[in-house]
C-alpha cells in the first residue's frame, strides 16, 4: 500500500492530550433542499465547535493503596486496562542501559505459576492482548480484553505486574534478540538516525544519548538480578496507577480488581532519581554517517529541548505545529510540496521528565541533500519572524480540535489518563487544554522560538552516501564536519 | 506440543463459553442520481465525523508504461480543485481541526477526511469539489510537483529501506507478464517520469466518476441532515460517460518452485515464501487467515515457537494471507539470526507446513486462533475514522462483498471452520513444490 502521507514520520507525535469540556453539540445551518445546487463560491462556514462529553471519571483506591481510574465506554464489549508505574528507561543504572526496557519485556516471560508459553497461550486463548513497555519515564502493562473474559485475564495481568519470575533462559533469548535488533538498526538509515542523533546531542553518558534497548556491551552485562532489583524498586502500588477504559462500571469491576491486585504489596523501593539535565550544545557541528549507495539522506537537526514540565508547553506545541507537526507546517510545505525533495518533513520536541531533544527531520533524495539543508535552515531561521494571525489561528484550531480523537478508543482514553498521571498533569488539564492552546499569542510563539530554536548551535546529523554528499555538505560551511562510524554510534 | 496431561490440565482451566454478542453496526445506504453510492453510519461517542471515499480503481487498472499512476493520481487529488485552489484543502481542514490521508492498493484507492462534526459541510464541499472539478485546477506543473514527492516516497519505502526491493522482486516471479498484480503500486521510476497531464485527464474521466465510487459519512451525524447535505454537495458531480467494467484475470498458476536470491545492505538474511491464493472472501481465504495464526500468531504458534522461541535461529517470523480482489498472496517471511542457515530455516518451515497439511490442529490450538479472530472484529469497531476505522470498513465491505454491513457474514466464515478445513486448504493452496522462494542476503 502506498499512502499520501508518511505515517512513519508523523507517528513521532506521541503527545496524548484531549479535552473534557462539556457542552451541547452545536446545530448547523438549516437544511437546504436537495434540488438546490451547492454554493461553491466560498467554503461553507464551520459552526461553533462541539466539545467532548466524556462519561464521568471514577477514582477508587484498592486496599493496598493502588489508585484506580475508571471510565466507561460502552460501544464495544471490550476493555483496555493500563497499569503505569513511574520509573522507566531514565531510571536505568549507569553502565546498565537497557535494564528498564528489558525488565518490561521480561514481565510476561514468566509470572506467578505460569511460564512464558503458558502466559501467551492463556492470553491468546482469551482473545486478549497483553503488552509491556519500558518508556522513558514509566513502565506500562496493558491488557486489551473482551469484557466477557476480563475475569479470566485479570489474574494473569496481576501476576505479570506483581510476580514476574525473570527466568534466565528467557533473559538469554531476549538479550540475543536485542543484539540482533541492534544489527538491524544499522541496516536501516531511518532507524540508525534515531540512535545517532540523540548520541550526538546527549553523549554516551547521559541516558537519553543511548537507545532505550541499550547497547551490545550493556546488554551483555545485565543479569536477572538487575531486572529483579529494578522491578522491586519501581513496582509498588504506591508508585502506580491502574486505568480502566471500556464496557465496565466501577462498582462491578473494582471487586475484581481488588481480588486480582489487592494482595500486591511490593517492597519499599527507592524509585529513580531524576536525570540530570543534559549540557546544551553551544556551536553548530555537522556529523556524517556513511551509507554507501543510499538513495536518500536521512537528516536530523536540533539540540537539547525541554522537559515535559516546561511552563512553555502550550506555546511550544503551537510553535511546533506551525514549524513541523501539521501537514501544512512550514517544513513539510517547503521540503515536500514546494521543492519535492522529500516524502515528508517534520519537527518535534521530545518532552520527558528531563529535557529531551528538539529536532527537525526528513529523508531527502541524495542529490538534493545540500539544497534540502539550506531549506531546513531557512525555515529554522524564518520561524523567528512574527507569525501571521491566519497561520497562528490555523495551528491553534488544529491542536485544540484534534483532542477528541484521543478519546475515541478505549486504548487512547486509557493512555491519555495514564500519561496525565505519569507527568503529574493537573486535574483540569484536559478540560482546560483547548483554552490554553487558544490563549497562545504570536508574541508567545516568537519568545519560545527565540529561546528554544537557535540554529547556529544545532547539531546536524546526516546518514547518507558519503561519497556523493560530503564535498557539497562541507562547502555549505555549516560548521565543522565530523565523519562518524555507525559502530561508534551503537557503542 | 503439549503432553496430553498438560493439555488436559489446560482444558480444565478453560473458561466456560461466553456468548459473544452479534456485531451491530447500523447504517443506511442510498445511491445518488449520478451513481454515487452513499452509506451513512451514526455514532455519537465523540464529536467527530469521517468522510470516507473509495474509488474502485487501483494499480491493477494501469496501462503498460504507466505503472504507479493510480497512486500518483491519489496524490494529485490533494493538489486543488476548481473551487478549492491548491493548498486550501489542507489549510481549511487543519483550521477546522481536521485530518486526512489516502492510500492506494492494486484494487482500490481510499480517502478519508476526519473532522469535528461542526465541519461536516466543509469536508463534503472539499470532497465533492475534487470529485466534480479536479481537472479544472490541474496543470502539468502540479503533476510534476507530486511526481517528485512520489519518487521520494519510493526511495524511502523501497530503495532506501532494508529488504525494500523484495516485494517488487516477488511479484515479478509470482505473476506472468501482463498480470495486473505484477507491477508495484508505487510504480517504476521511469513510468513515474513518463506520466503526463493527458494521462491524468483520461484517468480521471475513466475511473473517478461517481458511479465508480462509494462514500461513507460516519460518526457524530444526524442522518437526515447529513443526507440532505450530501445530496446538495454531490448534486453537481456529473455521471461518467461510460461505466467502468469489471476487471478479471486468470488465477496465476505456478508449475514449479521459482527461486531467486538478491543482495541488499542488510546483515541478517531473510527468506520469503509466496503462493498465489484464493481471492478475498473466496473459499480458502478465511482458512488461510486462521492458518497464519496457527503458524505465526503468538509465542505458541508453530513457526514462531520452533524458529524463534525454541531453536532461536530466527529473529522474527510472519505469515499472512494478503487478501485481494483478483487473487490473494500467501506469504511466510523469516529473518535469520546472525549465523543461522536459511536452508535450515526453510527445512523447518516445510516440516511444519507438511504437518499442518496432514494433521489437523488440536481443538484448543484451533480455538485459540478463532478466539483471536473474533476479538479482532470487535477491536476494529472502536474507531470510526482513519484507515481501518468503521467508515473505512463499511466501504471495504461494500467494495468486496457489495454489502456494507458484511461484518457478521465475514465473521461467520471463521466461526464455521473446523481444524480439518485449515488442513485441507493448506494442503491444496500451499504446495511445497509450486511457490516463489526469494532470499535476501547481505551484500558480500
Amino acid at each position: 500500500m502506498s499512502t499520501r502521507k508518511d505515517t512513519k514520520a508523523t507517528k513521532g507525535t506521541k503527545e496524548r492530550a484531549a479535552a473534557y469540556a462539556v457542552m451541547a453539540i452545536a446545530l448547523g445551518a438549516a437544511v437546504l433542499s436537495a434540488q438546490q445546487a451547492p454554493d461553491r463560491s466560498h467554503p461553507p462556514a464551520v459552526g461553533p465547535a462541539p466539545s467532548l462529553r466524556l462519561p464521568a471519571l471514577e477514582t477508587r483506591t484498592l486496599s493496598n493503596g493502588l489508585q484506580v481510574r475508571i471510565i466507561g465506554a460502552h460501544k464495544v464489549p471490550t476493555a483496555h486496562l493500563e497499569l503505569a508505574v513511574k520509573g522507566g528507561v531514565a531510571s536505568d543504572p549507569q553502565r546498565k542501559f537497557g535494564v528498564a526496557s528489558l525488565t518490561a519485556d521480561m514481565l510476561d516471560e514468566g509470572a506467578g505459576s505460569r511460564n512464558a508459553l503458558e502466559i501467551a497461550d492463556a492470553i491468546d486463548f482469551l482473545g486478549a492482548g497483553l503488552s509491556t513497555t519500558g518508556a522513558p519515564d514509566a513502565t506500562y502493562v496493558e491488557l486489551h480484553v473482551p469484557v466477557a473474559r476480563l475475569g479470566d485475564a485479570l489474574p494473569i495481568m496481576a501476576d505479570v505486574v506483581a510476580r514476574p519470575t525473570f527466568p534466565d533462559a528467557e533473559l538469554k533469548r531476549l538479550r540475543d534478540e536485542r543484539l540482533a535488533s541492534l544489527l538491524e538498526i544499522q541496516d536501516d538509515p531511518e532507524q540508525l538516525i534515531q540512535v545517532a542523533f540523540p548520541r550526538v546531542v546527549f553523549g554516551p553518558q547521559h541516558r537519553y544519548g543511548t537507545a532505550m534497548m541499550g547497547t551490545a556491551a550493556s546488554l551483555q552485562s545485565i543479569t536477572a538480578d538487575d531486572l529483579k532489583a529494578f522491578h522491586a524498586a519501581q513496582f509498588r502500588p504506591s508508585n502506580a496507577v491502574l486505568v480502566v477504559a471500556g464496557d465496565v462500571t466501577a462498582d462491578a469491576i473494582v471487586p475484581m480488581l481488588e481480588r486480582a491486585f489487592g494482595g500486591w504489596k511490593g517492597t519499599a523501593g527507592g524509585g529513580g532519581a531524576a536525570l540530570p539535565p543534559a549540557a546544551q550544545l553551544t556551536a553548530r557541528h555537522v556529523y556524517l554517517i556513511d551509507k554507501p549507495g543510499a538513495a536518500q539522506s536521512q537528516v536530523r537537526i536540533g539540540w537539547v529541548g525541554v522537559a515535559r514540565s516546561t511552563p512553555d508547553y502550550f506555546p511550544l506545541r503551537v510553535l511546533n505545529t506551525i514549524l513541523g507537526e501539521a501537514f501544512t507546517s512550514r517544513l513539510n510545505t517547503n521540503l515536500r510540496e514546494v521543492h519535492g525533495y522529500a516524502y515528508g518533513a517534520s519537527s518535534r520536541f521530545e518532552m520527558r521528565s528531563s529535557a529531551g531533544a528538539f529536532y527537525a527531520a526528513a529523508g531527502v533524495q541524495t542529490d538534493k541533500t545540500v539544497e534540502a539543508l539550506k531549506e531546513f535552515f531557512n525555515e529554522l531561521t524564518r520561524i523567528h519572524e512574527p507569525v501571521e494571525p491566519g497561520e497562528l489561528d490555523k495551528a491553534k484550531n488544529y491542536l485544540a480540535m484534534l483532542l477528541p480523537r484521543n478519546f475515541e478508543t478505549t486504548r487512547g482514553t486509557a493512555d491519555a489518563l495514564a500519561q496525565a498521571w505519569v507527568y503529574d498533569l493537573p486535574a483540569d488539564y484536559y478540560s482546560t487544554y483547548a483554552d490554553k492552546v487558544r490563549a497562545v499569542t504570536a508574541a508567545d510563539v516568537k519568545r519560545v522560538a527565540d529561546t528554544y530554536i537557535q540554529p547556529d548551535k544545532f547539531a546536524v546529523v546526516i546518514v547518507g552516501d558519503r561519497k556523493t554528499i560530503e564535498p557539497a555538505v562541507r562547502s555549505l560551511s555549516l560548521g565543522p564536519v565530523t565523519v562518524v562510524e555507525s559502530a561508534e554510534i551503537m557503542k | 506440543m503439549y503432553s496430553s496431561l498438560l493439555l488436559a490440565a489446560l482444558l480444565l482451566q478453560q473458561p466456560a463459553a461466553v456468548a459473544v454478542p452479534a456485531i451491530d453496526v447500523a447504517y443506511t445506504q442510498f445511491t445518488l442520481p449520478n451513481g454515487l453510492h452513499v452509506i451513512l453510519h451514526e455514532d455519537h461517542t465523540v464529536p467527530l465525523v469521517t468522510v470516507n471515499v473509495w474509488y474502485h480503481v487501483g494499480s491493477a487498472r494501469e496501462k503498460p508504461g504507466r505503472t504507479g499512476f493510480a497512486h500518483l493520481f491519489e496524490h494529485l487529488m490533494f493538489m486543488g480543485s476548481k473551487n478549492a485552489k491548491y493548498g486550501e484543502f489542507d489549510r481549511l481542514l487543519e483550521s477546522a481541526g481536521g485530518t486526512n490521508n489516502a492510500s492506494t492498493t492494486e484494487d482500490r484507492t481510499n480517502y478519508y477526511i476526519d473532522v469535528p462534526s461542526n465541519a461536516l459541510d466543509l469536508a463534503l464541499f472539499l470532497e465533492s469539489d475534487r470529485m466534480a472539478y479536479l481537472i479544472e485546477a490541474m496543470s502539468p506543473k502540479t503533476v510534476d510537483a507530486q511526481r517528485d514527492v512520489v519518487k521520494n516516497e519510493r526511495r524511502e519505502s523501497y530503495e532506501n529501506a532494508p529488504y525494500g526491493m523484495a516485494s517488487i522482486e516477488i511479484a515479478e516471479l509470482l505473476y506472468p507478464q501482463g498480470h495486473p498484480y505484477r507491477w508495484p503500486t508505487i510504480g517504476n521510476m521511469a513510468d513515474l517520469t513518463a506520466a503526463s497531464y493527458e494521462d491524468v485527464v483520461e484517468f480521471f474521466r475513466t475511473y473517478y466518476q461517481p458511479g465508480n465510487a462509494s462514500l461513507v459519512v460516519g460518526g457524530d451525524i444526524e442522518p437526515a441532515k447529513a443526507r440532505a447535505s450530501i445530496e446538495r454537495w454531490f448534486s453537481d458531480v456529473k455521471p461518467g460517460a461510460k461505466a467502468v467494467g469489471p476487471i478479471d484475470y486468470p488465477h496465476p498458476n505456478l508449475a514449479e518452485v521459482k527461486k531467486k536470491t538478491i543482495q541488499d545492505h542488510v546483515q541478517l538474511p531473510r527468506l520469503y515464501l509466496t503462493w498465489p491464493t484464493p481471492a478475498q472472501f473466496a473459499p480458502g481465504d478465511a482458512e488461510l487467515d486462521v492458518l497464519s495464526l496457527l503458524l505465526a500468531g503468538g509465542k505458541n504458534s508453530r513457526l514462531y515457537k520452533r524458529l524463534v522461541y525454541d531453536l532461536q535461529i530466527a529473529q522474527d517470523v510472519a505469515a499472512v494471507q494478503a487478501s485481494k480482489a483478483l487473487n490473494s498472496e500467501y506469504q511466510i517471511v523469516v529473518t535469520a539470526r546472525p549465523g543461522a542457515s536459511i536452508e535450515k530455516i526453510r527445512g523447518i518451515v516445510d516440516e511444519e507446513l507438511r504437518k499442518i497439511q496432514q494433521t489437523p490442529a488440536d481443538e484448543r490450538e484451533f480455538r485459540r486462533a478463532i478466539n483471536q479472530v473474533e476479538s479482532s472484529f470487535y477491536n476494529r469497531l472502536e474507531r470510526v475514522g482513519d484507515f481501518g476505522g468503521v467508515g473505512d470498513q463499511l466501504n471495504a465491505n461494500y467494495f468486496a462483498a457489495g454489502n456494507p454491513g458484511y461484518f457478521n457474514e465475514d465473521l461467520a466464515r471463521y466461526r464455521a471452520l473446523s481444524p480439518a478445513d485449515i488442513t485441507a486448504v493448506a494442503a491444496r493452496f500451499l504446495p511445497l513444490d509450486r511457490r516463489v522462494e526469494l532470499i535476501v542476503e547481505p551484500v558480500k
